[in-house]
């Protein structure tokens, strides 16, 4: 049995890589998918939880989140082609036209 | 889970239950490549492999050493890692869903019980699913990583439509899984003990065929591959080898969806059984594989009868008429089932 | 049993690097492809074997390859550095070990490996997954099947090209 603070431990690994490239990266895509790491490390916690409580509750959460997770990308990428159409570029740092 | 002492046994029995399987599979997808050509040139009134071995039945092994000879031209532009990783994903993707498909019934031989396959999992069904799902990215990045137009579309295409067809797939087997209780593919098969699914589920069939059909890109759906079209589609950069795998791994999609057609709609393995208790071990197997070959023969006969959908209509087919269909007939399913447990 | 889930939470580890790391986005896709079927076998190992299946068709299989056929169609090519915050750049990396430290040690002390013991493995199938979600969560089942309504009415109005 693996102990619970060694699946919370990849979790948070996997958060923290997730959080980096969200935040160092320049192709808005990488970005998103960056994000979709990070929700991974959230599912895993909700079932190294559920495991270790006995209670199938964390797992419909992650149902709940792989769904939400997937109208997400949708739109998100949808976004990403809009804006790609009117700006010519996937780097964010073209994106600044609302900068001061 | 197998105590210490079994445990090598165990995976001794299950290495050789892999070996076995995958060596069936792999000739008959030879085979299937021999028969199609058969099939549909007596379709078209001619005689088709007829000078290596008897009727042609070396045909297969000539191909083979064929493509084992011929030159390996990977493009210059092509993405390397990309490209040569596409055809092996595609084709060990279209093996893998074998590991799931049971051939028959577990029988109990001297003091063992050998059961006709490879692993029995509560969610087969969804495993199966779950390969097929994966298997667009050999379609995709095959297409994307070959730097051309032609594969570009056929690839975009090709993914599109199999991303498409996925659900009315899906849509058709829910109410054999409602009639059944669970998706365990052996549970599936032991409950069409009293009738066969296609009696009771004839819509069903129809979609889930239909979709089988769309999602191994064969005629009429096969516009992203049709060589008059987009000359060779997805494939178009590859040569020798790894063509070969494509080739390969749409044939062992067949397969598969053949198997998976007796064991949700067609009953599997039953069928009568009687004589010794050898004869009774083998005989649900042999009903299997004929079964299978029936479906074979039936892909073969509507590629050499049918032409081929434009791919407007083949989209507006699966979003417009085949998914509705499908959503109809879950309904009306679970509709009937409550009714009756009342 | 459990150097399995070690075997596969390495490989995750490697593959998220490799997502973060990587310039060309296609390689980043496929890598986040591995981390989600390892992740997927993680998730069998701790007995979700519904939620495992379900994470392989849904999220590698199709939101997957709803992103890798983006990239394909914006044609995104490799990503140049950027030449914007070098503080960024050198502070980056530290301040996320401390981050990532912290994490690590919050979780280490509030669930030591001794004194933590598992509850019984409960029944994860189909059957008792469905169960939970059509009875006691059925409000929040029905309120994302209005979401993903949404969302495809979204993408469809978002991605046109004329209106």
């Amino acid at each position: 049995m693996v102990p619970l603070a060694h699946i919370l431990a990849l979790s948070v690994i996997l958060f923290g890589l997730g959080a980096a490239g969200f935040v160092f990266r320049r192709n808005i895509i990488t970005i998103f998918m960056c994000i979709e790491l990070m929700l991974n490390a959230v599912n895993l916690a909700f079932i190294g939880f559920s495991r270790y409580l006995g209670n199938l509750d964390g797992q419909i959460f992650v149902f709940f989140v792989i769904v939400v997770a997937a109208a997400e990308a949708a739109v998100g990428l949808a976004i990403i082609i809009a804006v790609y159409r009117n700006r010519g570029s996937l780097s964010i740092d073209d994106f600044d036209s609302m900068k001061l | 889970m197998a105590t210490g002492s079994n445990m090598p046994l165990l995976l001794l029995a299950i290495l050789a239950k892999v070996g076995v399987v995958l060596l069936v599979l792999l000739t008959t997808v030879a085979y299937a490549v021999w028969l199609e050509r058969k099939v549909v040139a007596r379709i078209q009134s001619r005689w088709g492999p007829y000078l290596v071995g008897p009727h042609g039945l070396l045909q297969p092994v000539a191909d083979a050493l064929k493509i084992f000879f011929k030159e390996d031209i990977v493009p210059t532009e092509v993405d390397r890692v990309v490209y040569c990783l596409a055809p092996f994903l595609a084709f060990s993707l279209a093996l893998l869903s074998i590991s799931v498909i049971p051939f028959g019934e577990s029988v109990t031989i001297g003091g063992a019980t050998i059961h006709f396959q490879i692993t029995d999992l509560n969610v087969g069904l969804l495993f199966v699913f779950a390969v097929t799902s994966l298997g667009v990215y050999g379609v995709a990045l095959a297409g994307w990583s070959s730097n051309s137009k032609y594969s570009l579309l056929g690839g975009l295409r090709s993914s599109a439509q199999m991303i498409s067809y996925e659900l009315s797939l899906g849509l058709g087997v829910v109410g054999v899984v409602m009639l059944a209780g669970s998706l365990s593919l052996r549970e599936i098969v032991e409950h069409q003990s009293g009738l066969w699914n296609v009696f009771v589920q004839p819509v069903g069939f129809l979609i889930y065929f239909t979709a089988a059909v769309a999602e191994t890109n064969r005629i009429p759906f096969d516009l992203p591959e049709g060589e008059s079209e987009l000359v060779g589609g997805f494939h178009t950069e590859y040569s020798s080898f790894k063509f070969a795998m494509f080739f390969m791994a749409e044939y062992a999609n067949i397969v598969t969806v053949s198997c998976l057609a007796t064991l949700l709609f067609f009953g599997g393995w039953l069928g009568p059984v009687f004589g010794p208790p050898l004869l009774r071990a083998l005989l649900p197997v042999c009903w299997f594989c004929l079964k299978v070959f029936c479906f074979l023969f039936l892909y073969i006969w509507i590629r050499g009868t049918l032409p081929r959908f434009r791919y407007d209509q083949l989209m507006a087919f699966g979003w417009k008429f085949l998914l509705p269909l499908g959503l109809l007939n879950v309904l009306v399913t679970s509709l009937v089932l409550a009714w009756r447990s009342t | 049993m459990a150097p399995l889930f070690y075997i596969f939470a390495v490989l995750a580890i490697l593959a998220a690097l490799s997502v973060v790391l990587q310039r060309t986005p296609v390689y980043s896709a496929l890598s986040l492809i591995v981390v989600l079927c390892s992740l997927a076998v993680v998730y069998l190992l701790l007995g979700a074997e519904f939620l495992a299946v379900i994470q392989v068709i849904i999220y590698a299989g199709a939101i997957m390859v709803l992103f890798v056929l983006v990239i394909m169609l914006l044609n995104a090519r490799q990503e140049t550095p950027s030449d914007r915050s070098r503080l960024a750049r050198w502070l980056g990396a530290p301040l996320l070990l401390v981050f990532l430290g912290e994490l690590l040690f919050a979780v280490w002390e509030r669930f030591p490996a001794a004194t933590t013991r598992a509850a019984a493995l409960p029944d994860a199938g189909p059957r008792a997954v469905g169960a939970l979600l059509f009875r006691n969560y059925v409000l929040p089942f029905e309120v994302t099947s209005i979401l993903i309504l949404v969302a495809v009415l979204g993408a469809v109005v978002l991605a046109k090209k004329r209106l």
